[in-house]
């Protein structure tokens, strides 16, 4: 077994660019669910609709600033069409129409009528020029041992890891702003807080449209590395952010961060491992596709085992997440 | 005794745990047998990220209607001169390892197809694979034999027709449906793994009958009753200690998410990700007028109208069921009145779990088996139960015709890959105008 490699793979990881999607989409999240008690079960459509929005005008011909505008004023719309009908609800109402939403899109994107725009099952590619053309890295390859990239990697993670510390303080700000005392009011009390006069529902609907902004900025940084496929849009994602920010800590600043870092490296060190013994054939009866399906059977537990036994996470504060539904 | 309660609780909680992983750890020890049927097929699994395998493949399955074309010969060529020919196996099935994600032609030789088996366009014994197309490692490539079976029925026949399958397919969610709205009623679960529980039903009928080849009403009987023993053991082994544990209604949510990912691979572990056929002779066509349906929709439907009824006197008539919808309507009143609610509540998961088996077995027999044949339908079966109203039986029934309907009479007017989505964009409406469903009632949606 190749463990320099293994560990080379997995501490690479804590940098990559996918580990700074998820962070991101996570801070999304703890936005609503963390602080303000929105149960989003439909995190994957704001990714989807950030990376569809940004990857179709900029394969039209449009300019990097206005393909990323389109993706936070796509979101921000999504999140009303959301809002609107379930933020008076009660909060599983939310929980269910959010997961059907997020399918529905999805389904829309896949559709072979739209292949024109969305290029259906087969997704969309070549939309990296935009932003490969702004790089003033040049090129060439930097780095040492696992961090080893080329001007476009390097890029990428540049841009998503500044933009996750951007969102982190803007969410720090808001979160001690009067505005998150009263949104952490409403996740505590709705009730009380209403009856201080403030209008919950559109709290509950700003809390909603800033975090879906981040989930479709998170789209963007998803797609950077990689082409744009529906089939990657399921409610796993949405699950996987969950067990993310769960792991870290819903409502707190470092929580998703360090949950996406190591969620990441214990899924590539697990399938770095067991791919590892099956080679050498200490497993030899697995197959690698099993392999794989091992590391998700084993998110699902871990997602059970933290909501049971620690719900607040790693960094949480047991009295400020405390599931009040 | 306080503290030995305590530790028995806990020690339960620890049990459960145990069981979770020594159930994984016997998935990976106990997989051999398993496996080696698994990894001998090219057909790639669903993984939620492409990363995982290096070999780039052209491959698919020859049939004809159900019959898989064996000894079929294709050629993939690409630039460079490369140029390999796959044989079909007995399961219908070629693939052709590619060097590169470049552009190939794919051919039929219509010479090769067993006799009675012709290429249902004979100008379409040649597709391309253009290299833009890489997205994943794997790609397929499908070439429709037979007859021209497309129908050229009226708009009215095909109304029909539609109407029966939607009934059919409605009734179907119907079975599942109402185990969701009685453990949600009873203990305000909204249970994820609910679309696990048609699936278990639907792979041990799969088992018993194709298989281990034994009769299907057999293997109907074996998936109801291992359904309700699957139901009780979610609640002896999962739901009860969390209950004793006190644990929030939201946090319970998510634990049932995190069991439905738990299950879902697992049977992805033990199935692989093909698709799985399940022939079983019901699929005789009998003409009723108009319409067309097999044998297998029309035992079906006339069983989900029977077990629904039965249901629904269960509910009204006997003890048990009047206790079950006491305790929905208050569980502490139904304590201090001398019902014994933790009873009730296994009861309604045996009976759910019955329920979502029956269900799997019929969506087998409807549209085959996977691994994630429950989780499709999951959220089909919120959406019933919402439109009709959370927590209540009769709500349940009436929402899923409602979704059966929906989902197969919206194909008439857009395309069928979007039928799904219909029927929620229906949802998300009715909840605008209705938020408290079609028979719920005002006070529940808080």
């Amino acid at each position: 077994m190749d463990w320099g490699n293994i560990f080379g793979n997995a501490v690479g990881e804590i940098i990559s660019p996918t580990t700074a999607a998820y962070a991101l989409a996570a801070i999304g999240l703890g936005v609503h669910f963390g602080y303000t008690g929105l149960l989003n079960f439909g995190q994957a459509a704001f990714l989807l609709i950030g990376a569809y929005a940004f990857a179709i005008p900029t394969l039209a011909g449009a300019p990097i600033i206005v393909a990323v505008l389109c993706a936070i004023a796509c979101s921000v719309i999504f999140a009303f069409i959301l809002g609107i009908p379930t933020l008076r609800l009660r909060a599983d109402y939310l929980a269910i129409v959010t997961i059907a939403s997020a399918e529905v899109v999805r389904f829309i994107v896949t559709t072979t009528g739209l292949t024109d725009f969305t290029g259906a099952a087969n997704g969309l590619s070549g939309f990296k020029g935009t932003f490969a053309a702004i790089n003033p890295i040049p090129a060439g390859t930097y780095g040492f041992g696992p961090f080893t990239y080329n001007e476009y990697d390097w890029w990428v993670r540049i841009v998503g890891w500044t933009l996750v510390v951007l969102a982190s303080v803007l969410v720090w700000l808001l979160m001690r702003s009067p505005w998150g005392r009263v949104v952490k009011g409403i996740r505590e009390d709705e009730d009380a807080v209403r009856s201080l006069g403030k209008n919950v529902y559109s709290y509950k609907m700003q809390a909603l449209v800033i975090g879906g902004g981040l989930g479709s900025i998170a789209g963007i940084i998803f797609i950077l590395p990689r082409a744009v496929q529906p089939a990657n849009y399921t409610t796993g994602l949405t699950f996987f952010i969950w067990t993310i920010m769960l792991l870290g800590g819903a409502a707190t600043i470092f929580g998703p961060i360090i949950g996406s870092m190591i969620f990441w490296v214990v899924l590539s060190l697990t399938q770095g491992i067991l791919y590892g013994a099956i080679e050498s054939g200490a497993l030899g009866f697995l197959s690698t596709t099993q392999a794989g399906q091992i590391r998700f059977i084993l998110v699902g537990v871990a997602l059970m085992l933290l909501v049971i036994f620690r719900p607040q996470g790693i960094f949480g504060n047991k009295k400020e997440l405390s599931f009040s539904v | 005794m306080i503290a030995g309660i305590r530790i028995g609780r806990g020690v339960r909680l620890i049990t459960m745990l145990m069981a979770v992983l020594a159930l994984c750890l016997g998935v990976v020890l106990g997989s051999g047998a398993l496996s080696a049927s698994a990894s001998t097929t090219p057909v790639p699994t669903p993984t939620p990220t492409s990363d995982f395998t290096n070999t780039l493949s052209i491959g698919g399955i020859l049939r004809d209607g159900d019959t898989l074309v064996e000894g079929a010969e294709i050629t993939v060529a690409g630039a460079g001169g490369f140029s390999e020919v796959a044989t079909t196996d007995d399961t219908g099935r070629w693939s052709v390892v590619v060097p590169e994600k470049g552009d190939y032609t794919v051919t039929l030789d219509p010479e090769s197809l067993p006799d009675g088996v012709a290429l249902r366009d004979p100008d379409k014994s040649e597709a391309s694979v253009s290299a833009d197309e890489w997205q994943t490692n794997t790609l397929t490539r499908s070439f429709p034999l037979g007859e021209d079976t497309r129908q050229t029925t009226g708009f009215f026949e095909q109304f029909l027709q539609r109407l029966v399958a939607g009934l059919n397919f409605g009734l179907l969610i119907a079975l599942a449906a109402i185990g969701i709205t009685l453990i949600f009623g009873t203990t305000g679960l909204n249970n994820f793994a609910h679309g696990e529980m048609v699936t278990f039903g639907a792979i041990v009928a799969w088992l018993v009958a194709v298989i281990a080849g034994l009769n299907i009403f057999l293997a109907m009987v074996i998936a109801v009753v291992l359904g309700g023993v699957f139901g009780y053991l979610n609640d002896w082994l999962l739901w009860k200690p969390l209950r004793r544990k006190g644990v929030k209604l939201v946090q319970a949510m998510i634990v049932s998410i995190g069991l439905a990912i738990a299950l879902r691979y697992l049977y992805l572990f033990f199935i692989g990700g093909e698709t799985k056929n399940m022939n079983v002779g019901l699929s005789d066509t009998v003409v009723l007028g108009p319409v067309r349906i097999t044998t297998g929709s029309i035992f079906s439907m006339a069983l989900s109208i029977v077990v629904l009824v039965l249901v629904g006197l269960f509910l009204t008539r006997t003890r048990i069921g009047k206790a079950t919808r006491a305790v929905s309507d208050n569980p502490s009143l139904a304590a201090a009145s001398g019902i014994d609610v933790d009873r009730i509540i296994r009861i309604v998961w045996v009976l759910s779990g019955s329920l979502a088996a029956l269900a799997g077995v019929m969506l087998a027999l409807y549209r085959q088996v996977s691994w994630d044949m429950g989780f499709q339908v999951l959220l089909l079966m919120f959406a019933a139960v919402t439109l009709g109203g959370l927590g209540s039986a009769y709500g349940a029934l009436v929402g899923s015709i409602v979704v059966g309907l929906f989902v197969e009479l919206s194909t008439l007017f857009i395309p069928p890959d979007l039928k799904y989505a219909a029927a929620l964009v229906v949802l998300i409406v009715v909840l605008l105008v209705r938020p408290q469903g079609i028979l719920g009632r005002k006070e529940r949606i808080g």
